[in-house]
């Protein structure tokens, strides 16, 4: 049974330039105490769509036009904007990519960790500051009780970032979404949070979704992977099957074109061309410009997501026909 | 071996602090770079790698004049550029140029890309008015670009397109020396492809010789031919970039290399998880600067700070223990 079952989820934006379809007809689901990967470059929608499943999408000019998400029994796009909270920030958390935009300036960072203990769960004051205190020393935080009345400045970009899981996780959430949450940070930096966000996430048993344009981050933290490209899923499958056999030609592109897979003599992978302007209607596979392996078929309609495999889906026109 | 084109001598930039900004515990001076010294051999792409704060970015502003130079020396084409007086360091300037991180922050947005790229050219006096335009075109040419967008500006691009009018602007003086300031670090995985073979096809066919910073050491590993490794306005190692990169000798290189996040799913290598973060330049610890969060450190790393040696052919490091944890690795063990 699917903790979170997102299905044809569409969110476009209406502005002056056109609609432009940021999300357009994602389908997917997580499991309980399972990690799923979106990986994507900028613009692809990976943000759009996490922020459309907590209605953090500011309408206008954003309208969610189609679809469904349901989390646990509960309709996120239709439930209504109180009930919405009462799921957001308690059962469902989320970690942004930048811990200084995200944290409250004015705020001392105890006040922001208790306030999702007070509102949810109306615990006495007392209480809530000794699980704040708790909860900073499991995220490494260390003089815990003075560390409560410093100010978002008063701590480095790292300690921010434990600042905001601690924020995140102080209520248990069943399902923490990570948006890119370690990019704006230096790489053992980044190996401390991800540790410490794999043994959070052990301790409360709980499923998560990671955002990231990092497939080296996928790798050794996913379960699953989403790739998506131009608001759609191209591929989805298990991170080894994403790895060792891709079967859309952007996911193959993706991986080549990191730097750390090849020796220096070879020229990297590069894709021709650039991501489509999503404010412009796309007919036929939206990567079809950039495909090497494009044929008409491809250019005249969308290709859908189909398994070739269990567990195992493509949009590529050319895989599904075994000739990729 | 060929002579270096630059050679960095005890390069020290210190930003004292003044006024309401100032610690109350009296900590008066960031130490941004303390005691540089580097030898860019003409033709090498020379990669400098370190997290943020590490003086990376300081040491490539500090060699081209944008940052002051507290002591030490910056030699290039035999001349002392840190005791130059101003008109004739304005003559060496062109031969020495710099590539930014940020192509939205580094291009006037009110020039069109061809007046951005042909500025330097007319400032500098080194193309005659009549051929400018011709040497404009040759060089959207050669960065990738098509000559129809000179008339264009930065906001009609992308960030791949636009970090290419930076390298146009930059090759426009015919430089000797590139400083590139982590140039691919603001574009995604496809782009920054697409940019890093641009470069390393500039270097080889211009026989250019380029100092490369970066805080991704895979994108150095692609690039360059030696790595530089900082921590804390210091050098702690230096050599051939492959053998920096497969067998890292620094405590602090060996975590940095295996903080890497693998794009093996089936890699169960797990990285050194450092305790701590690097230290702030403002108060940086007694001896090694590395020592807080070093898994090998031993008393005397308090006591001394480490200078950067040779330990075998091209290969300098800068650590007091590095013979006991060699010794030990030896035997099959940890320290």
């Amino acid at each position: 049974m699917a903790l979170l079952t997102v299905e044809n989820l569409r969110t476009y934006f209406h502005t002056r330039e056109g609609v432009v379809r940021a999300v357009d007809g994602v389908s997917f689901d997580v499991a309980p105490g399972e990690t799923v990967g979106i990986v994507g470059e900028s613009g692809c929608g990976k943000s759009v769509l996490n922020y459309s499943l907590l209605g953090l999408i500011p309408m206008p000019p954003g309208r969610i036009e189609s679809g469904s998400a349901r989390f646990d029994g509960i309709d996120l796009l239709g439930c209504g904007a109180s009930r919405l909270r009462s799921v957001r920030g308690k059962r469902i958390a989320i970690i942004f990519q930048d811990p200084m935009t995200a944290l409250n300036p004015f705020m001392r960072v105890g006040r922001q960790i208790t306030e999702p203990l007070l509102l949810h769960d109306r615990v006495p004051r007392r209480e809530a500051v000794a699980r704040a205190v708790a909860m900073l020393e499991a995220v490494g935080i260390q003089d815990a009780p003075e560390r409560l009345r410093a100010y978002p400045h008063e701590f480095s970009g790292g300690m921010r970032q434990r600042v905001m899981i601690a924020m995140a996780l102080i209520t248990r959430p069943q399902l923490l979404i990570a948006d890119e949450p370690t990019t704006a940070l230096d790489v053992t930096v980044q190996a401390q949070i991800l540790a410490l966000i794999k043994e959070q996430q052990r301790a409360l048993g709980m499923a998560m979704i990671l955002v990231t344009h990092d497939m080296g981050v996928i790798a050794g933290n996913c379960d699953r992977v989403l790739v998506m490209y131009a608001g759609r899923i191209v591929e989805s499958g298990s991170t080894r099957d994403i790895f060792h056999r891709p079967r859309h030609p952007y996911t193959h592109a993706l991986l080549a074109s990191m730097p750390a897979v090849q020796a220096r003599s070879e020229s990297l992978y590069t894709i021709p061309g650039l991501p489509p302007d999503l404010a412009l209607e796309i007919r036929g596979c939206a990567f079809a410009p950039r495909c090497r392996h494009a044929i008409d078929a491809c250019r005249e309609a969308a290709c859908a997501p189909r398994e070739i495999a269990p567990g195992h889906a493509t949009a590529c026109e050319r895989a599904q026909r075994g000739e990729l | 071996m060929s002579a270096p084109l630059l050679n960095i001598d005890d390069l020290r930039t210190h930003f004292p602090l003044r006024g309401a900004g100032r610690p109350r515990d009296g900590a008066g001076v960031v130490k941004a770079v303390d005691g540089v010294s580097l030898a860019v051999r003409a033709g090498e792409v020379l990669g400098v790698v370190g997290e943020s704060g590490c003086g990376k970015t300081t040491l490539a502003r500090a060699v081209v004049g944008l940052a002051p130079v507290t002591a030490g020396r910056v030699l290039f084409e035999e001349q002392d550029l840190a005791a130059l007086p101003p008109r004739r360091f304005r003559a060496v300037r062109p031969r020495l140029q710099m590539i930014f991180q940020d192509p939205y922050a580094s291009l006037n947005p009110r020039m069109t890309v061809f007046d951005a790229v042909a500025e330097p050219m007319i400032a500098h006096g080194l193309v005659p008015r009549g051929e400018v335009a011709g040497t404009v075109a040759a060089l959207m040419e050669r960065v990738g670009l098509a000559r129809r967008f000179v008339r264009k500006y930065p906001h009609e691009f992308s960030g791949g397109q636009r970090q290419r009018i930076a390298i146009a602007r930059a090759l426009a003086l015919r430089p000797r020396l590139v400083l590139a300031d982590e140039p691919v670090s603001a574009l995604d995985v496809s782009v920054q492809a697409q940019i890093l073979n641009l470069l390393r096809d500039l270097c080889r066919e211009n026989r250019l010789t380029m100092v490369l910073i970066s805080h991704d050491l895979a994108v150095v590993k692609y690039l360059a031919h030696r790595i530089a490794v900082m921590y804390l306005g210091r050098i702690i190692e230096l050599g051939e970039a492959e053998e920096v990169f497969d067998a890292p000798l620094h405590p602090y290189t060996r975590a940095l290399v295996s903080a890497i996040p693998s794009p093996d799913p089936d890699d169960v290598r797990r990285p050194v998880i450092l305790p701590g973060e690097p230290p702030s330049p403002l108060r940086p610890p007694a001896g090694c600067a590395f020592h807080p969060r070093c898994p090998y450190a031993a008393p005397e790393c308090r006591a001394t700070r480490p200078e950067l040696e040779e330990r075998r052919p091209g290969r300098h490091v800068a650590c007091v223990r590095l013979d006991a944890i060699e010794a030990e690795e030896s035997r099959g063990g940890r320290v």
